[in-house]
C-alpha cells in the first residue's frame, strides 16, 4: 500500500483520526484510574494521620476532616467516644528552601506535639530532606508549644536545626506553628 | 530468530546504547537518577512507552501523509505517556511522587521520537517492537547503573539498603545535580573503554 498523497483533505483526515483515537484512549484510562488515584491519595493521608496521632481514638479522623476557614489547613479530630483527645492537622510553609513544604502534625489538646510527617517537599536531597528523618523529628515529639520556644537555636529557640539545612528546619517549625495558631483560633471560635 | 531480528533487538543494549553511546534523553538521565530505584522506575516507564509508541507508529506508518507525520507521532506518544502517568499515579503512588515531573516529560524524550522517526516509520511492526525492547533495556540499564553509582557514592546505600552508619559522611555531591554530570561522564568513559568505541 502506498502512502496517501499530501493533500489538505488527507492531512486533516489523518490528524483528526489520530487525535480522536488518542482522546478515546485517554478518556478510558482516566475513567479506569480515577478511583484508584483518589484512593491512593486518601490512603497516604490516612497513613500519615495514623502515624502522628496517639492510638487511643476510635473514630476515623480523616472522615471527619474540616478545613479551617480562611486558610488551606485541614483539621482531623481524633475522638474517644464523643470527647476529642487529640487533633491532626495538615499544614504548610512557603518559607522552605525550594517550593512548598506540606506536613501533617498531631497535637494533644494542651499543645504537646505528638509527631509530624512531611507529606510533600522539594528540599535538596541529602541536606534539607533530612528534616523528614528521625534525628530531627525526635526533638519535636513531646515538645510543648505553650511552654517551650518553637524556634531553631539560631533564632533563640529550643530546637537544634539540621546541620546546613537551617532554612528547611525553620520551614518545618513554621508549618507546625501555623497549624497550632490556626487550631487555637479555631477552638476559641468553635467553643 | 533471524539475524536481522537479533541485530535489531541487541543494537540498543550495547552498540547503540541510547545513554552511553548516543547521549540521548539526557534530561531524565541526569534528573531522576538520584537513587537506583528511581533510575529503574524511570527506565521501565520509558521502556513501556517506547514499545507502545513504536508498535503504534509502525502500524499507522502507511496511512499517515508524510507532511503531518511528526505531529501525529507526537500525539500518539503523548497519549501513551499520559496513560503511563495515570496508571503509575493509581498503582505506584510513591514512585510516581518521586519521579514527579519527569514522567510527563517522557513525551519530549528524544529517544522515543528518534526511534519512531528513524526506525518504526520504516520497518515492520515486529522489528519495531524488537528495536523498542532493545533500546528500552539499554536505557533502563544505563539509568539503573547511574542510579546505583550515585546512590552508593552519595548515600552509602543500594536500592535503599544502607551499608554505612546512619550519620556517616557520604559524598553528598553525587546526589545533587553536579554529581549527575560527573557520574555520567565517568560511566561513559568506562563504557567506551570497554566497548572500544569513540576511537
Amino acid at each position: 500500500m502506498s502512502k496517501p498523497a499530501n493533500t489538505l483533505k488527507n492531512m486533516i483526515l489523518a490528524m483528526t483520526i489520530v487525535a480522536g483515537l488518542s482522546a478515546l484512549i485517554l478518556s478510558i484510562s482516566y475513567r479506569i484510574t480515577q478511583e484508584p488515584i483518589k484512593k491512593a491519595q486518601d490512603a497516604k493521608k490516612l497513613e500519615a494521620i495514623q502515624a502522628v496521632l496517639p492510638p487511643d481514638y476510635d473514630n476515623n479522623p480523616y472522615q471527619e476532616r474540616l478545613t479551617i476557614s480562611g486558610s488551606n489547613i485541614e483539621l482531623y479530630p481524633a475522638r474517644q467516644g464523643t470527647k476529642i483527645t487529640s487533633v491532626a492537622m495538615k499544614t504548610y510553609s512557603n518559607n522552605a528552601f525550594s517550593g512548598r513544604l506540606e506536613l501533617i502534625v498531631g497535637f494533644l489538646l494542651d499543645g504537646t506535639i505528638t509527631d509530624y510527617k512531611v507529606v510533600s517537599h522539594k528540599e535538596t536531597p541529602g541536606l534539607g530532606s533530612k528534616v523528614t528523618e528521625e534525628k530531627f523529628a525526635r526533638q519535636l515529639r513531646g515538645f510543648n508549644i505553650t511552654k517551650q520556644k518553637l524556634k531553631v537555636k539560631q533564632d533563640d529557640g529550643d530546637i537544634d536545626a539540621v546541620t546546613s539545612a537551617t532554612i528547611s528546619s525553620r520551614a518545618v517549625l513554621d508549618a507546625i506553628q501555623r497549624a497550632y495558631d490556626n487550631y487555637i483560633k479555631f477552638s476559641t471560635l468553635g467553643n | 530468530m533471524s539475524n536481522q531480528s537479533y541485530e535489531n533487538l541487541t543494537r540498543g543494549i550495547i552498540k547503540e546504547n541510547p545513554t552511553f553511546v548516543m547521549l540521548l534523553g539526557m534530561c531524565p538521565t541526569l534528573g531522576v537518577t538520584t537513587s537506583a530505584a528511581n533510575g529503574l522506575g524511570m527506565g521501565l516507564a520509558t521502556l513501556f512507552v517506547l514499545i507502545l509508541s513504536n508498535f503504534a507508529i509502525s502500524s499507522v506508518k502507511n496511512v499517515i501523509p508524510d507532511m503531518v507525520r511528526i505531529p501525529c507521532y507526537i500525539v500518539i506518544i503523548a497519549s501513551f505517556v499520559t496513560v503511563v502517568d495515570l496508571l503509575m499515579a493509581a498503582y505506584l503512588p510513591s514512585l510516581h511522587a518521586r519521579l514527579g515531573i519527569f514522567i510527563p516529560l517522557i513525551v519530549v524524550n528524544c529517544i522515543i521520537l528518534g526511534r519512531a522517526e528513524a526506525f518504526a516509520s520504516q520497518n515492520t511492526i515486529w522489528q519495531s517492537v524488537l528495536d523498542a525492547v532493545g533500546m528500552g533495556i539499554g536505557f533502563t540499564g544505563a539509568l539503573t547503573l547511574l542510579g546505583i553509582v550515585r546512590e552508593i557514592l552519595g548515600m552509602g546505600s543500594v536500592f535503599g539498603w544502607k551499608f554505612v552508619a546512619e550519620d556517616a559522611d557520604t559524598m553528598m555531591l553525587f546526589i545533587m545535580p553536579p554529581g549527575a554530570f560527573l557520574a555520567l561522564a565517568g560511566l561513559v568513559i568506562v563504557f567506551n573503554k570497554i566497548t572500544g568505541a569513540g576511537k
